[in-house]
């Protein structure tokens, strides 16, 4: 019997299995930001031990960031609070960091990759559920809470139950306007938001090949709002490819043997996975979302489904995400008013994400009542927009192109959007409040948001280009 | 860890599905750098409007309400792998959370903090809604040796899963990190063995 991906990459990294007894994982690397790092250190301190393998371990902030005028002090007193404890506390246990200011900082999960930190193969985890995105270069890769990083940071592994499996195919040709962004959403609004819970998801099939490193990782980004702790690709010529010559990435000798490896890392024909799920491209459109949760999606010409037509044990739940959005059964949205734009998170804040905006938006200008918030995922996305030219063309659309962080995905730093304000965002969270209390988020691809902002109501990119 | 065995006790019925972190702590309450004090923030945004009142509607303002058992409907805790969310409910005074489905990471957190989650099937979920809300004095009585939660009112019963090393940990108060830690030298083994040294 063969073994998935999954398997493979698991068991080469089991230190030791005892029946009645999770596995212990050796973590490869760990990658820790402000937020959820503070009572790890703290923990460590308690039990007066360091960090056991702190070279493994790369820090940076992000959450808690302001977007304009890094430069200056942070103005929010808890914030700079925060960031200065993650300093202090890289400094004290001997932790490399990207903080403010360093060309290397950005959203956790944008400089790995970039950095090449992040390679096939690996055991790779964050205080941060969306470290899923690693997956996209054949990686098992996962978020944890506090109490798990401190472990990590005491014992460079982690007690772990191993996963059950889980092989989502994705083949076929995607329609034109249609992406990486598109496709999650779909697969989201398929198995609902909890529908991947208790698995790692292999995502495979031709649509899924097709696509470059920066849309698969939008795609294992994306694989925890189904539940799912993990989501993978198998890595090929692709990820070779994009890892080659970053910076910390093998060289020489190493890259040869590490090549070698990596192409043995894919499931083989007869590996078993507990659940196979099928979809075809040529059935995703551009995707919105329209509720309180990443499952509540529709292709963007189709109506809201009915609160009937829902089980009657969670109408009053879904009835309750309607109102928050003030969306009625059977409504449309393509014509329906937005007041904001954001284009940024660790779902969509790449080059990629950047030019595919810029090229739609070149030569035309935003809506005059719509605000539209570029932020770049690092400061190396943000200097080769500078290099290329997209700032100036996001100048001339009148689009304010922000320095690096995780920004209004999330509502912790200053970027908030303002009660009752819908905001057609390319982050991956539409929860109630998660952009500013009652702000209403409408998920949906860099292009679909890129027309939004230029017609100041959703409409359907396909129509456009 | 604080240890956990045997509670009986009221409970909060919260019958809303998919109650994300971000509901139970928004993301502008996690600039603590200790673990206590978030309890204040629990359900922020649904205990409290913009000005700080509570709102009256909200079933943790409703003072029939209370105890140490947070009964939610399924998909519990899913969102953001902040255990911020396991420390405030823990600080606001549940030791206990059943739901019919909980999201992997919350489930995980709760477990690491002495908050024992329990999953229990939809029926048996809306049983305990329908005993609570025929009588905010129903209680439940929760046996974490025998793995079963007891309806007291009706004698209904079920018995949970959990795994056996995690019910272990919260029965004795210990944590992952004592564990792993007695594990030292055959991590430094499989570090010096493993043949893939160019990851790191």
């Amino acid at each position: 019997m063969g073994k998935t991906l999954v398997e493979k990459i698991w068991d080469a990294h089991v230190v030791k299995r005892q029946e009645g007894f999770p596995d212990i994982l050796y973590i490869d690397t760990h990658l820790i930001h402000e937020v959820t790092s503070p009572q790890a250190f703290d923990g460590l301190r308690k039990r007066g031990i360091p960090v056991f393998r702190p070279s493994q371990t790369v820090a940076t902030a992000d959450h808690n960031v302001p977007t304009l005028n890094q430069h200056l002090p942070i103005q929010e007193e808890l914030s700079r609070y925060q960031v200065d404890m993650l300093t202090k506390n890289c400094k004290e246990f001997g932790v490399e960091l990207y903080g403010l200011g360093h060309p290397y900082q950005g959203i956790v999960h944008v400089i790995g990759p970039e950095l090449g930190i992040t390679q096939p193969g690996k055991t790779m985890v964050c205080g941060d559920s969306h470290t899923s995105t690693h997956g996209a270069f054949g990686a098992i890769a996962f978020g944890i809470g506090t109490s798990q990083v401190e472990q990590v940071f005491a014992t460079q592994c982690l007690l772990q139950q191993k996963p059950k499996t889980m092989k989502i195919e994705v083949n076929g040709e995607l329609a034109k306007g249609v992406g990486a962004k598109d496709i999650v959403l779909y697969i989201i609004s398929k198995t609902t938001a909890a529908g991947g819970t208790g698995y790692f998801v292999e995502f495979a099939g031709s649509a899924i090949r097709s696509l470059s490193m920066e849309g698969r990782m939008t795609v294992c980004n994306m694989s925890i709002e189904m539940g799912a702790r993990g989501g993978l690709i198998a890595p090929d010529q692709t990820t070779f490819d994009y890892v080659h010559g970053r910076e910390f990435a093998p060289k020489g000798e190493d890259w040869d043997k590490a090549l070698s490896y990596w192409q043995t890392l894919y499931s083989d024909e007869d590996a078993p996975f507990d659940v196979v799920l099928e979809f075809d491209a040529a059935d995703i459109q551009p995707m919105i979302t329209y509720g309180t949760n990443p499952g509540m999606g529709i292709g963007i010409s189709d109506a809201i489904p009915a609160t009937t037509d829902q089980p009657e044990s969670e109408r009053p739940s879904y009835k309750k995400a309607l109102d928050y959005m003030g969306f009625r059964d059977n409504e449309t949205l393509l014509g329906h008013p937005v007041d904001y734009v954001f284009i940024g998170s660790c779902t969509n804040s790449r080059i990629e994400d950047l030019r595919a905006v810029a090229s739609f938006v070149q030569g035309k200008k935003k809506a005059d009542h719509v605000e539209v918030w570029i932020v770049p995922g690092s400061k190396q996305v943000e200097a080769q927009a500078k290099e290329e030219g997209i700032d100036k063309i996001f100048e001339e659309a009148g689009f304010v192109l922000r320095e690096p962080g995780c920004s209004a995905c999330l509502g912790m730093n200053e970027d908030k959007i303002p009660a009752g304000k819908y905001c057609v965002s390319t982050s991956n969270r539409n929860f109630e409040g998660r952009q500013g209390p009652n702000a209403r988020t409408m998920l949906a691809s860099p292009l679909t948001a890129a027309a939004t902002a230029v017609s100041g109501k959703i409409v359907d990119i396909r129509e456009l280009i | 860890m604080k240890k956990f065995e045997k509670l009986t006790s009221t409970v909060v019925p919260l019958p809303i599905e998919n109650i994300d972190t971000d509901q139970i702590i928004p993301a502008r309450f996690l600039k603590a750098t200790t673990r206590e004090g978030f309890g204040d923030n629990l359900f922020r945004d649904w205990r409290y409007d913009s000005d700080g009142n509570p709102k009256a509607d909200f079933v943790m303002n409703n003072p029939t309400y209370n105890g140490k058992i947070l009964v939610a409907g399924k998909n519990f805790g899913c969102g953001s792998s902040r255990e911020h969310a396991a420390w405030a409910i823990q600080d606001y005074g549940f030791d206990v959370v059943i739901s019919s489905f909980f999201a992997d990471i919350f489930k995980g957190n709760a477990l690491n903090n002495g908050v024992l989650p329990i999953t229990v099937p939809d029926e048996f979920l809306e049983k305990i809604f329908d005993a609570v809300f025929a009588d905010h004095h129903s209680e439940l009585t929760v046996n974490l040796e025998a793995q079963t939660v007891i309806i007291n009112a009706t004698g209904a019963s079920f018995e949970f899963e959990i795994n056996p090393y995690k019910k272990s940990c919260l029965i004795n108060g210990y944590d992952d990190i004592d564990y792993i830690l007695s594990h030292t030298a055959e991590i430094e083994e499989f570090e010096r063995i493993r043949p893939f040294s160019f990851y790191r």
